[in-house]
């Protein structure tokens, strides 16, 4: 809402009040002015000029010279290209020495020939844009009315000695949409008085019901609809002064019945339309809901399809306006229009943006209505309407302001304890000085005993609990009167979770393991879903945005992975060819279609590895990264959270990854997690160098229930060592020998451990010697040598058995 | 006698004197010292002497044996120091030479954001609760006092999934959980941390994914000074010692009444600068007292309790305390930048 201040003034007496400093005050008491503009900002030395003669510039066709009268003992001569330019006009001129927004210097000029001695202006030389100038001026210079005086200062005539202060209006203060609710905002906030516009005007001696009738077929969405019919009307441009309202609110200027419509709409926040009684073409009004399928032309010229929720005007066959949203272009306002039909009707605000954002048709009318209007100004606005249409634009006023439903309604009383303010805002105001911010708001109030009971007008509708009576106590004096106290109630203990703790230590874990913490968008492509496999290989239906903004985040991510691979790109794009990242975020899983629950979000650990671990430096080489540096990662992580034991790895085969590189972690039995590769084919469709990657639920690892830690006694007895190294065939895998020695080797065996792995001819083909160090200890006592190899024995038996593992001889 | 004892001494000093070697040493001392030494034979001829001269000659024969003795220890003392010597100055090595240092990471700057706040309110008796950031219309809007046809619905566009199931728009949706969850019994003191969407298109300031932090104190007798209190202290330990607060009217549907919560600059302390815009404040958080359709709908009498609730995005406190211009850095992941957070 962009608040003149000037016009303002002629409600609130600002006297000693900066426009400035009443932005202040407002901002303070719950209304933001975002800016405080000055109309005039960048214009020096403009007066007005009485244009005495305007002849054809003799070397050039589309100039003209002018001598312009600007209250000086000479006239001065200036040439203007502007087509309207006429003798006998008053005009803005710039002098010579003036100054123009944009730090436009005028200066005496010579144009093919002819001295020019300043400038005479249009309205967009004068810093007013292009869509708030009047049609008839938008191609040239503006023209003054007759009374301006000549040589005066021409900006009050324009009034661009003003300041328009632009307030954020947020739904609880749709009361400040209009120049009486910020008047009365001020009036409080100042704490002076207001004058409010009393229409006056004559009305003939016909019955307004002579010309028209109305019917509302939808009395639970219009609580009221009313008309007042004026004649005799003739349509042409608004005076100067209307013209200036508008422009600095924002509004362009089109003919004195339009902008009398938006200007009461402006001072009053009630929409009104006005039809062309004769294109309106019947003598009845008929309010009801559209019929589905219905069409109407609207004044914008696009045809609207309309449905069964919408209200529609009709005259009583057709539709010739969207209720409280735009009027059809066949009843439209014309310069010929003689006779008009104007509305002031109260639409349910809900049904009004239902229409209005289905039509995707956001109008000055419609905001208002969804906002919430003074249910009780109604009929004034349509009498102050009148008033100007007679005086502006010659109407009579038939007699009467037919309508159905109540012009006004009661105020809403809200009681409450007094002291529920205090008790709410922590303060300790008296009852008194809660009564004089209500005398200030004008709401009928008093207290009786404990309670006070407070009128509330109905151009407050945000005002309806006894909380809103609270908030306008505390904004009426300010928050500064508010103490800061720290609260008194229970003591309660804040604490992490064991999740949020243990959360906490994964993160300084791969901080520490040396990554880097990345936090990356949610919203992805379907492709890009698709890449990789989610950790249980479920078949997860990615989950669709309705109405996606984009592509490139329309669907939900499962994985992390991807979006850590673009920020791989990333950083290759730029020479930086080492990644390290982690994130910790969620997946969103379900196997739904379309969904009918909450998809199962659970958090997801991922890791992105490329390029060296170690950079190559004096003392050592470069280390690339490869699958056990992530695997050692992983390892390490597990043995933070002492799940070391419960965890195996599997090879396994995954969309997107390495088929010979990639293994499955498993926590107990179940899989929560893979290591790997990305598939070569994928690295090199996304322009990556070798990369690895793994993905854990983390959510499943941090519930894993560790025993209640307990202290082991230390070994009191030395262990004893036993290295051996097992030729086997390439296949077997290093963990299915462990698992075996594990097996057999338990109770005695502590440790196994393996040091070396060997290929070589002297093995033959398809063999590998694998040495493992094994530890034996029994914490009760010194072990022999024999039961040593007791169990040792056992454990070299079995895997030969087994695995075919025989000892390196 | 006397004269040949004092040329022994000179003599086998002079040789402790010239070796270099512990060997050499070892020959010394057996050669002066031993069995079959000039020592141990002067002591031997000791009976030809004349009662007179026996303790004087004794006596200095000890002097001369103990002051070769001593001159030995003293040289392999000194021969072993040096040798020790010369090892360690053969392993020297060029100190300034760059070690060999373990390879850190860092925390994204957002998460140092979030767990400073996070551990401030933990300090002050808040536990951290989180929730969905897929979510239900219900918990997103309508137990926050949002009904469908609420106008300021406008002011957070949102990213439907199906009618009545969307991105969460901001955090407190995981109020309203929380709440429902103690059974009108209070009192609840969270606060809660997440992911939150909305439909703006990215651009420096803006970002259609963010961070949120909410909190809640839900209890009998919460005041809004109590409010100004919590924030006091949370501005004073996130912004510095000396900042100031004020609260300004507001409007949010889920509060009644609403404050929006600014500081005093910590650039120019309040005299305006390019930070503030000239202002001295700058706005952080919005907050106000829980409205009582929102206790009502979440099971708590509002006769009975009140609360206060307050919410803030952990970018904007990042951008205003690091000085980061772009929101865009927090989710491009430039190691570069996340590099500049590791003591944040």
């Amino acid at each position: 809402m962009n608040v003149s201040y000037n016009w303002l003034n002629e409600y609130v007496d600002l006297t000693g009040v900066t426009p400035q400093a009443l932005a202040e005050k407002i901002t303070k008491a719950g209304i933001e002015v975002e800016h405080v503009t000055f109309l005039g900002e960048g214009i020096r030395d403009v007066v007005v000029g009485y244009v005495e003669s305007c002849d054809r510039h003799p070397n050039a066709d589309k100039l003209n010279v002018c001598q312009v009268n600007i209250g000086a003992e000479e006239n001065v001569q200036i040439i203007c290209g502007a087509p309207n330019v006429a003798a006998g006009q008053k005009v803005v001129v710039a002098k010579v020495g003036a100054v123009l927004p944009g730090n436009f210097k005028i200066k005496k000029a010579k144009l093919r020939g002819e001295v020019s001695q300043g400038m005479i202006c249009s309205l967009q030389e004068l810093g007013i844009e292009d869509k708030f100038v009047p049609k008839e001026f938008a191609h040239g210079i503006y023209v003054l009315e007759e009374e301006a005086e000549v040589g005066a200062d021409a900006l009050p005539y324009l009034n661009l000695d003003d300041y328009v202060l632009e307030l954020d209006i947020l739904p609880n203060s749709a009361h400040c949409l209009n120049m009486i609710g910020v008047a009365y905002e001020v009036a409080a906030i100042l704490d002076r008085e207001i004058q409010l516009p009393t229409p006056e005007f004559v009305e003939t001696a016909v019955d307004v019901t002579a010309k028209i009738t109305v019917q509302v077929d939808a009395p639970e969405k219009v609580p009221f609809y009313g008309v007042r019919v004026i004649e005799g009307v003739k349509v042409g441009p608004s005076p100067q002064w209307l013209q200036n309202k508008l422009i600095a609110a924002g509004v362009r200027p089109i003919s004195n019945i339009v902008d009398i419509a938006n200007f009461v709409m402006l001072e009053y926040g009630q929409p009104l339309h006005t039809f062309d009684y004769d294109t309106f073409a019947s003598d009845k009004v008929v309010v009801r809901h559209a019929e589905n399928g219905e069409k109407l032309t609207t004044l914008d010229d696009a045809e609207r399809t309309l449905t069964a929720e919408d209200l529609v005007i009709t005259n009583g066959k057709a539709p010739v306006a969207v209720a409280g949203v735009m009027g059809g272009a066949d009843s439209e306002v014309t310069d010929k229009t003689t006779t008009i039909l104007l509305e002031a009707a109260i639409f349910d605000g809900a049904s009004i943006r239902q229409t209005s954002s289905r039509l995707g048709l956001r109008t000055d009318a419609s905001s208002r209505y969804e906002k919430g209007i003074d249910r009780n100004r109604v009929a004034g606005a349509a009498d102050r309407a009148a008033e100007l249409i007679s005086e502006l634009a010659g109407g009579q006023v038939l007699k009467g302001f037919t309508h159905v439903g109540e012009p006004e309604v009661p105020d809403r009383v809200i009681t409450m304890p007094w002291q529920k303010i205090n008790a709410v805002l922590g303060t300790t105001f008296s009852s008194d000085e809660i009564l004089s911010v209500f005398r200030r708001l004008r709401f009928a109030a008093k207290v009786e005993g404990d309670g006070l009971q407070v009128a509330v007008p109905a151009r407050r509708p945000d005002v309806t609990i006894p909380e809103d009576l609270v908030e306008e106590v505390g904004r009426t004096y300010g928050y500064d009167h508010v103490p800061a106290t720290l609260p008194e109630g229970s003591g309660t203990t804040g604490i992490l979770t064991d999740y949020q703790l243990k959360r906490r230590r994964v993160q300084r874990y791969m901080e520490g393991a040396g990554l880097y913490q990345a936090v990356t968008y949610s919203l992805t492509t379907e492709e890009k879903v698709k890449s990789v496999t989610t950790i249980d290989e479920a078949s997860y239906q990615p989950i669709p945005l309705a109405m996606p903004m984009s592509e490139e985040r329309s669907v939900l991510r499962l994985s992390l992975i991807p979006a850590l691979l673009e920020i791989t790109q990333y950083h290759l794009n730029r020479q930086m060819p080492d990644v390290k990242l982690f994130e910790l975020g969620k997946g969103f899983y379900s196997k739904e279609e379309r969904l009918t629950q909450l998809p199962e979000e659970r958090e997801q650990l991922a890791v992105v590895l490329t390029g060296s671990w170690q950079s190559a430096g004096w003392h050592a080489q470069a280390e690339p990264i490869d699958f056990f540096v992530a695997k050692g990662i992983l390892e390490g992580l597990f043995n933070t959270l002492d799940l070391t034991e419960r965890i195996s790895y599997q090879a396994a085969q995954r969309e997107g990854l390495h088929p010979g590189r990639t293994a499955n972690v498993l926590l107990d039995q179940e899989v929560i997690g893979f290591v790997g590769q990305l598939h070569p084919n994928l690295q090199s469709q996304l322009d990556l160098k070798e990369t690895y990657v793994f993905e854990l639920d983390i959510e499943q690892v941090l519930h894993a229930e560790n025993e209640t830690l307990r202290y082991i006694a230390l070994p009191r007895y030395p262990a004893i060592s036993r290295d051996i190294a097992l030729v086997v065939d390439e296949q077997v895998a290093s963990g299915e020998l462990i698992k075996v020695i594990k097996e057999n080797g338990a109770p005695l065996l502590k440790e196994v451990k393996l040091f070396d792995i060997y290929q070589g001819e002297s093995l033959g083909a398809g063999k590998k010697s694998m040495a493992y160090a094994l530890k034996y200890l029994d914490p009760d006592k010194t072990l022999t040598d024999k039961e040593v190899e007791k169990v040792h024995t056992k454990v070299l038996t079995a895997l030969e058995a087994e695995l075919g593992a025989v000892l390196r001889g | 006698m006397k004269d040949k004892l004092e040329a022994l001494k000179e003599e086998a000093l002079a040789a402790v004197q010239t070796a270099s070697e512990p060997k050499q040493l070892q020959d010394v001392k057996v050669k002066y010292l031993g069995k079959k030494g000039p020592i141990t034979e002067v002591l031997r001829g000791m009976g030809k002497l004349s009662a007179e001269e026996r303790p004087v000659i004794g006596q200095l024969a000890n002097d001369v044996r103990e002051a070769i003795q001593s001159a030995i220890t003293e040289k392999v003392e000194a021969l072993e120091k040096k040798k020790i010597e010369e090892r360690l100055a053969s392993e020297a090595v060029d100190v300034t030479l760059p070690g060999r240092m373990v390879q850190q990471g860092n925390h994204h700057p957002l998460t140092a954001v979030i767990e400073e706040i996070e551990d401030l309110f933990i300090g002050m008796g808040f536990s951290i609760a989180e929730g969905p950031e897929v979510e239900k219309d219900y918990y997103n809007f309508e137990a926050l006092n949002l009904p469908k046809d609420h106008p300021a619905r406008d002011m957070q566009d949102s990213f439907y999934i199906t009618e009545d199931i969307l991105l969460r728009t901001h955090t407190s949706p995981v109020q309203a959980r929380t709440m429902e969850k103690h059974h009108g019994q209070g009192p609840v003191k969270i606060i809660c941390p997440g992911k939150v969407y909305r439909r703006d298109t990215d651009d420096a300031t803006h970002s259609h994914q963010f961070m949120q932090i909410e909190g809640l104190y839900v209890d009998k007798n919460v005041r809004l000074s109590d409010l100004k209190g919590t924030l006091t202290v949370f501005a004073k330990k996130m912004f510095g010692e000396d900042r100031h607060i004020r609260l300004r009217p507001s409007f949010f549907p889920f509060t009644e009444p609403s404050v929006e919560m600014d500081i005093s600059c910590f650039r120019c302390g309040g005299e305006g600068c390019s930070v503030c815009k000239g202002t001295g404040w700058i706005e952080i958080l919005g907050s106000g007292m829980i409205h009582p359709n929102v206790l009502r709908m979440s099971g708590f009498d509002p006769e009975v309790y009140t609360g206060f609730a307050f919410g803030m995005g952990p970018e904007r406190i990042a951008m205003l305390k690091y000085g980061i211009d772009d929101i865009r850095h927090f989710y491009t992941n430039d190691q570069r930048f996340l590099e500049q957070f590791k003591r944040a």
